[in-house]
């Protein structure tokens, strides 16, 4: 552990390297725009996967609703695109013109006062993540102050998933309801459904990957990070030697809540809308199986499982749609049972030797090419 | 509240009394304890030994009493603040963390960066490592600095977590039971630690070994039903009636 290399070790660095070499340069250039477009939706889902190892995998705390977090942060950012594209001259055949489509016709007749500010960019951009984790910070305040934890804080993520689902499909006229908010068309008067700002999407949406797999990291390799360790073996022994337990369960749950957002964000950019059905348990346990999958102990298995479940998702609900929910049944059984470190893990164990050997060999190779001439 | 004391006792239980559901684990207990000493708590199973280390550092909360220390009334405050106050404690079976190494767990206990943010900034610098080396020669534990505290024996994971109270200073150290699961090696060296840590600190002991006890102990406080039966030298306790009637005599 060489504080000379910053944050990373060597190895970590050339992970690293090797991810952003995939999606910045290979991605990009082995695939057309629509399939591009595909990758980028693929990769907002790593940003919560990448809280969840943060969460899950170093603290051990199971949220099963981080779809919460993911949805709001969508949400807040389809409400600028939605307020952008209910302009008057745009929306003049309503019996209420100048508001969104949807609230029209659950027979609104103005817009509620808590979407006036998302008139503004730049209130959107700071709802994006205040949102989220102001709602993660009174959840977990008051699960963790109170000391509940483990399965039960599971299930109760669990259920304020599936109650702001249902918030969200019956409150039509405020929210878009079961159709979610649909019909997306500029950024800033940029026409967001254009290649170009597909393009530019999905490279924004790298950066703030490869942002969010450095912020990770520095947490990870912290003392922080250990703590979350200790925490997640020995609450007690933690706490007894003089930390405030609750503190920390309370930091990692937001900043996971705070990277959900940021994926859920990007999705709604990316993908042109956002809907409840990214937002309830089902969606929430898919995020976890993304996490499991990547390896629960490795922020760049974050990347890949959300990468590789979505990629088998695509493929196989296009070909036998009635079979994705068995495999991804089967996928989490095999997570548990033959891998439970996720691709990361078997990564290590079965890849990783093989290219030590191998680079000891090049090494040595190296060393042995002048005998022959000293012979 | 400047109320006169008739001696600075460095802890002082007064009245001190739990419950559980009905059942008094601790009741109206008073316990003294100076500086620079060890007392040894002794009594049968079910005495309330544990209970009363549990009230002092906060674990379970007194329904009557109050303990205060240097001063400070421990029974209002929280388990951290207790140890901020300088108390230490060390749990029955070794409480480790075994997925981080001897350096590690040492580290995490070293008193600095305990907020959110101080962890985070925390920086493992030349005196925290000059400090956990320090203590990790305390608890025979130098040679082991990166090995993975899992695979440390039961002796050297109850040393360890010895280490973790001593590198966070503790004026007292309560330990519950150090030596349980130790060889006779291990039991000799335990008490020539505690002996190493007394020149610094105070400490209460639970323990069974009554070899152990007579090898360590100052004052010997004896527990019977959450009350004290008895105290004083091992001599004047073992020769004391009650104590062989409900404990020593079998």
């Amino acid at each position: 552990m060489s504080p000379a290399l910053f944050l990373f070790r060597k190895r970590e660095w050339i992970s690293f390297a090797i991810l952003a070499f995939i999606l910045v340069v290979v991605f990009p250039t082995l695939f057309d725009n629509f399939r591009l477009n595909l990758i980028g939706k693929y990769l907002t889902y790593s940003f919560v996967a990448l809280g969840l190892v943060l969460c899950w995998g170093y603290g051990g705390i199971l949220s099963l609703g981080q779809g919460i977090f993911f949805g709001l942060g969508g949400y807040c950012m389809a409400m600028f695109l939605k307020l952008e594209a209910s302009t008057p001259e745009a929306t003049a055949i309503q019996s209420t013109p100048g508001i969104p489509d949807f609230m029209d016709w659950n027979q609104l007749t103005s817009l509620p006062f808590w979407w006036q500010p998302f008139h503004s960019f730049t209130f959107t951009l700071f709802a994006t993540i205040a949102v989220p984790v102001a709602l993660a910070f009174i959840i977990s305040v008051a699960m963790f102050k109170r000391r509940v934890g483990g399965v039960y804080f599971a299930i109760i993520t669990q259920a304020i998933a599936a109650i702001l689902t249902i918030l969200i499909i019956g409150q039509q006229g405020y929210t878009g309801g079961v159709n979610g908010i649909t019909d997306l068309r500029t950024l800033l008067g940029w026409d967001i459904r254009s290649d170009n700002a597909r393009y530019v999407f999905y490279f924004i949406c790298v950066a703030l990957l490869l942002a969010s797999l450095l912020l990770a990291q520095f947490v990870r390799v912290s003392k922080f990070g250990r703590l979350l360790i200790a925490m997640r073996d020995k609450e007690d022994r933690v706490r007894f030697s003089g930390y405030d337990v609750a503190n920390f369960k309370i930091f990692i749950f937001c900043l996971s809540a705070a990277l959900s957002a940021i994926g859920g964000a990007m999705f709604t950019l990316q993908v042109g809308f956002m809907s409840p059905s990214f937002v309830g348990i089902v969606p929430s346990i898919e995020m976890v199986i993304f996490c499991a999958v990547g390896g629960r102990l490795s922020i760049f298995g974050a990347v890949y499982g959300a990468l590789l479940v979505n990629a088998a998702k695509t493929s196989l609900s296009e070909t036998f749609p009635e079979l994705w929910l068995f495999a991804m049944g089967g996928l989490f059984i095999a997570v548990v049972m033959v891998f439970p470190e996720g691709v990361a893990g078997l990564f290590r164990q079965h890849v990783e030797p093989l290219i030590t050997r191998g680079i000891s060999l090049v090494r040595i190779g190296k060393v042995r090419k002048p005998r022959p001439t000293a012979e | 509240m400047d109320v006169a004391q008739p001696k600075d006792f460095l802890l002082s239980i007064e009245g001190l009394s739990v419950s559980f559901d009905g059942f008094k684990a601790v009741n109206d207990l008073s316990l003294y304890v100076e500086e620079n000493e060890i007392r040894v708590i002794i009594g049968p199973n079910g005495a309330g030994k544990t209970t009363v280390l549990d009230l002092i550092c906060g674990r379970t909360r007194a329904s009557e009493g109050s303990i205060r220390f240097r001063g400070t009334e421990l029974t209002k405050l929280r388990e951290h603040e207790i140890v901020h106050a300088g108390v230490g404690r060390k749990f029955q079976n070794p409480s480790i963390y075994e997925d981080l190494t001897v350096f590690e767990n040492l580290e995490l206990s070293f008193p600095r960066g305990r907020s959110v943010l101080g962890a985070l900034a925390f920086r493992r610098d030349a005196e925290v490592i000059n400090r956990v080396e320090e203590i990790a020669e305390m608890i025979f534990l130098k040679d082991h600095l990166e090995t993975d505290a899992a695979i440390l024996s039961h002796g050297q994971k109850q040393w360890l977590e010895i280490g973790m109270l001593l590198i966070q200073s503790p004026e007292l150290l309560m330990l519950d039971e150090p030596v349980a699961g130790m060889s006779v090696s291990e039991r000799i060296k335990t008490a020539e630690l505690l002996n190493t840590i007394i020149q610094k600190h105070s400490v209460i002991v639970i323990e069974h070994d009554m070899k152990f006890v007579e090898d360590i102990a100052h004052r010997v406080t004896v527990l019977h039903q959450g009350q004290v039966l008895s105290e004083g030298s091992m001599e004047r306790v073992k020769n004391d009636p009650k104590v062989v009637e409900v404990y020593l005599g079998h």
